[in-house]
């Protein structure tokens, strides 16, 4: 189950799938996005493994043997489905043609940088599609909670851990706040209800820029 | 067209110590687990296996690691079996990662008779160490090499008698581009069917690209739901 501040921020960070995208949703958090889209909505989701236009995940007792999505679990058809191998299902995203990509992170920079694959010694499964997803989508973001296992903050000046791709995410959602990355550095976009900017501020290892009377709450 | 149906001792009797192993599937879907039952039966050593994952502890490709039959993997990921990782770890066995794209791409290459392709995925990260770069219209590129096998083990829908192929449902991923890419490839099938079964337009992997067909009596508990 989600705490109260996960489920606000996934439900927020639903907002960004818009009708006719295909999107890739990665495992952790923005898997559990598609729970929090308008029913109904007409987009295309993508899976590593050779899916578009994939449906619902479906319970053991109804899943069908051979179609799972890259994360393992079951999922289903839809009217429009295809099936595909893997070099098709990467020439969709690396030729430009997945609209959004939703992505876990460990530490995410202030230009952009992340970092979600490899914590050397420590953290070694490898990076399966991940590098392509963050570098090649038309549009990157981030799902992730504000502060690592040991309070110390995803959202950084500068990644330590090896990077997944440079210059690569648009935007973050934590249980804290929505940030976008520009040119100029980060913008704090929302902070999370029940939140003060300065405690925002006080979490996060990332200079931000801040128009006070443009902030909104989530 | 000939028939190249075969008994899946004398296909996998094929594999020697040494050899270079492309296994088709991406987790369950499309894993030929009767193939690699026969190969841990028949024990050849010092394997290269090429394959997206390292299927989960116990399952599958797992089961040559256990036997201490692979030398090296070839993988986009290998974080559903903690075994590989120990073993890893541990430094008894090598384990090159790519990024799964590519690995599909460089196998794709190979089975297409190139000797490899430029890209700039993952150039300024750890994957990029030791290839070649290259500038080409003042953009710097990687090298990435084709990636070819001395055999691929394939699972199959169906096959008909000459080698023509379906895949089922997320089944297909790594197992096309596999079947191209080996000098000797050796398909199980859920399936066999007569010549004229498949439907030319319905083929996804035409019968010259396959070597041995060997029909499946049934389908072990590997096959089934994973329940996690």
């Amino acid at each position: 189950m989600l705490s109260g501040a996960d489920e606000r921020m996934v439900r927020r960070a639903a907002r960004e799938v818009r009708a006719g995208m295909t999107v890739n949703l990665g495992i952790g958090y923005p898997t559990l996005v598609v729970d929090y889209l308008e029913p109904g909505l007409p987009v295309c989701m993508h899976s590593e493994n050779g899916i578009s236009g994939q449906g619902p995940a479906l319970p053991f007792e109804q899943a069908d043997r051979n179609l799972i999505d890259a994360g393992g679990a079951y999922v289903s058809t839809l009217p429009g489905t295809a099936f595909f191998d893997s070099a098709v299902s990467f020439a969709l995203v690396r030729g430009g043609r997945l609209d959004l990509s939703m992505l876990g992170a460990l530490q995410v920079a202030a230009n952009g940088d992340l970092a979600n694959w490899i914590i050397p010694g420590k953290y070694t499964p490898g990076v399966g599609g991940g590098i392509e997803l963050a570098q090649k989508a038309c549009r990157v973001v981030v799902l992730c909670t504000h502060l690592d296992k040991r309070g110390q903050s995803k959202i950084v000046a500068q990644c330590d851990l090896p990077l997944t791709a440079p210059a690569c995410v648009d935007r973050v959602y934590t249980d804290m706040a929505v940030i976008d990355v520009t040119d100029t550095g980060m913008v704090l976009r929302e902070i999370a209800a029940g939140l003060s900017v300065d405690e925002v501020i006080a979490a996060t290892a990332a200079p931000l820029l801040i128009d006070e009377n443009e902030l909104a709450t989530f | 067209m000939i028939n190249k149906r075969t008994s899946i001792e004398e296909a996998i009797a094929k594999i020697g110590d040494g050899a270079v192993v492309m296994v088709g599937g991406f987790g369950v879907p499309g894993t030929p687990f009767t193939l690699i039952e026969e190969l841990v039966r028949q024990n050849p050593r010092r394997l290269t296996i090429i394959k997206n994952d390292a299927n989960e502890a116990g399952m599958g490709v797992d089961h040559l690691l256990r036997n201490g039959q692979v030398e090296r993997l070839v993988v986009s990921h290998i974080g559903l079996n903690p075994h590989a990782i120990q073993l890893k770890n541990e430094g008894r066995i090598e384990v090159e990662f790519c990024p799964q794209g590519i690995l599909a791409e460089r196998i794709r290459a190979a089975g297409a008779g190139l000797a490899g392709f430029l890209t700039d995925i993952a150039m300024e990260t750890l994957l990029a160490e030791g290839k070649p770069r290259v500038e080409l219209d003042g953009e710097e590129y990687l090298v990435e090499r084709a990636l070819e096998a001395d055999f691929a083990l394939i699972h199959a829908h169906a096959a008909d008698p000459f080698g023509n192929l379906t895949y089922a449902a997320s089944a297909r991923n790594f197992s096309p581009l596999m079947a191209m890419a080996a000098d000797t490839v050796i398909v199980e099938a859920e399936n066999m069917v007569a010549l004229g079964g498949i439907a030319p337009e319905a083929v996804h992997t035409p019968g010259p690209f396959v070597d041995h067909v060997v029909e499946l009596q049934e389908l072990s508990e590997a096959y089934g739901v994973v329940r996690r």
